[in-house]
């Protein structure tokens, strides 16, 4: 480890790390924007999950870096490229998530909202989707550290972010850049991980805040696989 | 020209169909590297699910380490052990197992920590010792996301081993990095139809290991629900 390599190259590694930001955090936000609609959908008209769940269980196991390749005709060696793979990696996730938070409101609770007078948006945007946020954000949470981690790959289509030190580590025999290009991807990883724990913990602020109570309750959701199926 | 045109122009040419770098060699390597790291994280992960879900300590650990264990990036690892070790069997197999195992683990413990209490509790009574109740009763009621893991932990694997291509390793990934290096798009699309095409096969055989290994009992109860 050679420390002063780290603040010669200052510049470089904020530049980098900005731009594995970028590629990680935007396919999971777009992925749950496209998610949330469709596994409403699915959570309404049940015959639609099937399948959805196939579709995405499949995608799912496309590598990401044969999905990468698969879309360099339309896209190019773009960050468009990269972004559009991990989406669909998102999406995967996140749609047994949006659907497992639905059912997790409990038939009573609809049914009082219902005879309080609320019509089927109020009750979906008031009661339902604020008790589905933990399983949701759970959801969010696997889809953005595996974009983030993921989004590495891209570098081997020349698609730059933090993947640019690990490979130009690994060809300049410099194993300092290796380290400090994947210690800050786990970092990045991380510190969006526990973002996303807080922003769920002030969203549901009728949730116990302590961790054995969420895991208590949110260990059943988060089944850290888009592929459900088997239940 | 789209990306199958490429991938046809490229794989309709008969070279690529003989000799040791020909297509059928690389799907068969690409078979023994995933299937051989896939049985060491399975023998690591399924005991250790099966102990962690049968005997309910360091269940959150499981969970929360699991969820970390993504932001581990493949490529740093695989490239950090080539460094290490120089290029040799540990340097892939290690970083397709580290790979694998959370998968497998944490659907293997939440499936045997998910037995119904009342199936346990008659286990018991029936004076069945702890070895047999984990051997006959959860263990067949947690197949189904037994299963389930080792079908995600094989995806893990079929996508690590196409990357490890960039160390050196041999498989379907060859013409991928041998292709970029080269900027032979055919080859490359070529390579990936067949990566891809070798993910969906797996898929499907882990669907037919399913429809053999869950218990008759519980497939004719998840139809009636």
């Amino acid at each position: 480890m050679m420390w002063s390599w780290i603040p010669q190259n200052a510049a470089q590694i904020r530049q980098l790390t900005l731009e594995s930001a970028y590629l990680g955090i935007a396919p999971a936000l777009i992925g749950l924007l496209i998610s949330l609609p469709l596994g409403i959908a699915c959570s309404r008209w049940r015959w639609l999950y099937a399948p959805v769940l196939s579709a995405t269980s499949v995608l799912y196991a496309v590598p990401s870096l044969a999905l990468f390749i698969v879309l360099i005709p339309y896209t190019g060696l773009t960050d468009t490229t990269v972004i559009i793979a991990l989406t669909l990696f998102s999406f995967c996730i996140l749609v047994p998530g949006v659907v497992d938070g639905m059912r997790s409101v409990p038939d009573p609770v609809r049914q009082a909202a219902t005879a309080m007078g609320f019509g089927t948006l109020r009750r979906l945007v008031q009661v339902e989707l604020p008790i589905a946020l933990p399983v949701v954000i759970a959801g969010l949470r696997v889809a953005m550290v595996s974009s983030i981690s993921l989004a590495s790959v891209g570098q081997l289509i020349g698609v730059s972010s933090l993947g640019y030190f690990i490979i130009d580590g690994y060809q300049r025999d410099f194993p300092t850049e290796i380290y400090v290009g994947a210690g800050l991807i786990i970092v990045l990883a991380l510190v969006c991980d526990l973002l996303l724990v807080g922003l769920r913990r002030l969203l549901t602020p009728w949730r116990p805040g302590r961790s054995s109570g969420e895991t208590k309750t949110v260990a059943p959701a988060p089944v850290p696989t888009p592929m459900v199926v088997a239940r | 020209m789209s990306f199958f045109s490429y991938a046809w122009s490229w794989l309709k040419q008969p070279q690529q169909w003989h000799g040791p770098e020909g297509i059928p060699v690389r799907i068969l390597e690409q078979l023994g590297y995933s299937a051989l790291a896939l049985l060491v994280a399975a023998l690591i992960a399924i005991p250790l699910g099966i102990l962690i879900g049968h005997t309910g300590r360091g269940a959150v650990a499981v969970v929360n380490v699991a969820n970390a264990w993504r932001a581990i990036p493949t490529l740093g690892l695989l490239v950090l052990l080539t460094l290490w070790l120089g290029f040799s069997v540990l340097a892939w197999l290690v970083p397709l197992v580290v790979l694998a195992i959370p998968a497998i683990l944490v659907n293997v413990y939440e499936g045997v920590a998910g037995v119904d209490p009342e199936l346990r509790d008659a286990a018991r009574g029936m004076g069945m010792t702890p070895w047999q109740q984990i051997r006959k009763v959860e263990v067949p009621v947690a197949m189904p996301l037994i299963v389930l893991g080792l079908r995600t932990g094989a995806i893990f694997v079929v996508a690590t081993a196409t990357i490890a291509a960039y160390i050196g390793l041999g498989g379907l990934g060859r013409y991928i990095i041998d292709g970029l290096a080269e900027n032979n798009y055919g080859e490359v699309a070529g390579g990936a139809l067949f990566v891809v095409l070798l993910a969906l096969a797996v898929q499907a055989l882990f669907v037919g290991v399913r429809r053999v290994a869950v218990p008759k009992g519980l497939r004719l109860q998840g139809r009636s629900s």
